[in-house]
């Protein structure tokens, strides 16, 4: 009787006090959410006020919206669309080199015989352990040698090939049954076109997320196009908006304007493949 | 042209009866199949990869170092031996910079990682709906260009028109300087509470702070997502098994998901090492963006990365930022070594 009476009021207790974890838990997480979304908030509806209003942040909301910031913006940055192409051009060129050369030595990895293959792969992977900084200084005398400074093929050639890639490919081509390869050569099928039509369909997670990579690794790089570059009309939008800020001077909601419209289309490319970049990240864990 | 051996086999596989026959072949045919000659066109295949990786990514680590044994301009460098490398270690700057990367590395990884543990945590919860939500909002500082959102921090930080000093004179607060500051942390808590500290107890930079709180921002949720990867591995079973025990919320923590979430955790700090120790963009962009010299506040925010690059970029000191680059490497390939010598046998169970 006893242990009924006191089961019974513990139980109203233990949902309570279990709803009061979950809740707390969950406001937690909206707290992190916050903390992670607020920046990019306060950027957006900043860009829409007013110099006063601007640099009082006193209101999250701009009291008149004022749309012609971006006009100016987009005016006064001066190269803006020619930053857009450039760098929708060099990351287009980057991935599509990427894929190629990627695709073909990731399929020779995994699918072929050959002598040194084992040394070699071993050799790919080694380059993935050096660091950037020692790699800059000798590319950056070649391009000069090579008199690529201000030109396309300087942003684009050096990252046209992967080891991460490769690796990345290759560890997916092997999950792709042999059987499929065997049945393909008694059809009649060489290498080549063995890859192309039935490897590359089956594979279309491993080249999203590497074709992916690849593209915000391009579209976000600074310190390269900084190096390379010296004309404002060759800069991709990252240095463009990088020497904006000074041109900008105070007024600080120019700058907003101009980072809001070169922020938009990495976010739109996020919201629709979301789900690639976590995945990728979560099972192979690339660091920019 | 491309596969000529290939499609000879396939021409012989062809006019071989076995081949034609539909029963099913067996194991010894399948690898005499899969077991071929040497296929010579693969390295046609490898080649594209193999010359743009070879040209500008092996190559150059040859280069770099003939680079730091010299000095002088591009093409008429000359010979120094290990010069630039003395230089760099006499150097205040060098040595400045070195510090200053150890700190920013202390300051970010343990509490990134500690933060993303905490919120990947919450969010493994299996009561948590919406998770895809939160981990999309998480992962979308880290998916953003780094000058992006470091104008927006730099605007934030902003001593003059900030949101953050705006918050803090109305909590009745001294508004700081921020990204301006080079004073230490420790100094200015001191002169808050208007005691004397010795210099050793300055601590680093508000600026350095200032980034560092940045970058703990920006890289929260690239740590959640792998922990979260992690914690999906762990079996349930073992939190049923702990709980039918009567281990409490912590215990589990404790006693489970921290060891079995080992492995994880490891590749975080490995790959969080070599991050930290190579950043440059943030600390970048943040000083353009508060119109700081590079490096700046005197100095304060200089990592080696960032002090490599002003050697080459402002003095085009090539030799010189081409021997701080190898040492950089160098350090790098120490820790990881360290980490997998000493983390790596650690972690594995």
């Amino acid at each position: 009787m006893a242990a009924v009476t006191e089961k019974r009021s513990s139980l109203p207790l233990a949902w309570l006090t279990q709803n009061l974890g979950q809740k707390l838990i969950y406001l937690i997480l909206i707290a992190g959410a916050v903390w992670a979304l607020f920046p990019f908030l306060w950027m957006v509806t900043s860009s829409f006020k007013s110099y006063a209003e601007a640099s009082a942040a006193e209101t999250f909301f701009p009291t008149r919206w004022l749309f012609s910031n971006y006009i100016d913006a987009w005016n006064q940055v001066g190269y803006f669309p020619q930053y857009f192409l450039n760098t929708i051009f060099i990351a287009v060129a980057t991935v599509a080199g990427v894929l190629i050369t990627s695709t073909l030595a990731a399929y020779a990895f995994a699918r072929m015989e050959f002598p040194g293959r084992d040394v070699l792969f071993i050799i790919l992977l080694a380059t993935m352990m050096i660091p950037f900084e020692v790699t800059l200084i000798p590319n950056f005398i070649l391009i000069r040698n090579l008199k690529w400074a201000d030109q396309y093929q300087a942003l684009i050639i050096p990252w046209t090939a992967s080891a991460f890639s490769v690796f990345l490919l290759r560890q997916f081509f092997l999950s792709i049954p042999s059987d499929l390869y065997d049945a393909a050569v008694i059809d009649g099928c060489n290498n080549l076109r063995f890859l192309l039509s039935i490897i590359l369909p089956l594979s279309r997670p491993a080249l999203i997320t590497s074709g992916l990579f690849t593209f915000l690794a391009s579209w976000n790089s600074l310190m390269w196009p900084l190096l390379v570059t010296n004309r404002p009309e060759m800069r991709p939008i990252q240095v463009g908006i990088a020497s904006f800020i000074g041109d900008a001077g105070t007024q600080i909601q120019l700058l907003l304007a101009a980072v809001t419209i070169s922020v938009i289309p990495v976010i739109i490319l996020y919201l629709i493949l979301q789900r690639w970049f976590i995945e990728g990240i979560a099972t192979v864990g690339i660091r920019g | 042209m491309i596969c000529d051996l290939a499609d000879e086999e396939c021409i012989l596989a062809r006019s071989t009866p076995v081949a034609q026959t539909i029963s099913p072949r067996t194991a010894v045919q399948t690898r005499a199949i899969r077991k071929r000659r040497t296929q010579w066109s693969a390295y046609i295949f490898i080649l594209p990869a193999f010359v743009i990786i070879g040209i500008f990514h092996i190559f150059p680590v040859f280069y770099a170092v003939y680079v730091s044994l010299n000095k002088g301009a591009i093409n008429r460098f000359a010979f120094v031996g290990l010069d630039q490398y003395a230089r760099a270690l006499s150097s205040g700057d060098f040595w400045n910079a070195l510090v200053t990367t150890l700190v920013y590395a202390l300051l970010t990884m343990p509490i990134t990682m500690a933060l993303a543990l905490f919120f990947a945590y919450l969010l493994y919860q299996p009561f948590v709906k919406a998770r895809g939500i939160f981990r999309a909002i998480f992962f979308l500082p880290y998916v953003v260009s780094t000058v992006g959102s470091a104008i927006v921090w730099a605007w934030i930080f902003d001593p003059r028109s900030g949101l953050l000093n705006f918050v803090l004179t109305r909590l009745g607060l001294p508004a700081l300087r921020w990204l301006i500051e080079p004073d230490g942390v420790g100094l200015l808590v001191a002169q808050g509470l208007g005691v004397n500290i010795p210099t050793w107890l300055d601590g680093p930079s508000l600026a350095l702070v200032a980034v560092s709180i940045f970058t703990i921002w920006q890289f929260m949720g690239y740590d959640i997502v792998i922990f979260l990867a992690g914690l999906t591995t762990i079996p349930n079973e073992m939190y049923e098994a702990a709980r039918i025990d009567g281990a409490n919320g912590f215990q589990l923590f404790r006693h489970i998901t921290i060891p079995l979430l080992a492995p994880t955790t490891f590749f975080v700090i490995v790959i969080s090492v070599i991050g930290s120790l190579q950043s440059f963009n943030s600390i970048f962009a943040m000083n353009q963006a508060a119109e700081q010299s590079l490096g700046g506040p005197l100095g304060s925010t200089s990592t080696l990365t960032v002090y490599m690059f002003d050697q080459l970029y402002t003095y085009s000191n090539y030799g010189y930022a081409a021997a701080i680059a190898i040492i950089l490497s160098c350090i790098i390939l120490a820790f990881t070594l360290f980490n997998f010598k000493v983390l790596g046998k650690r972690s594995s169970y």
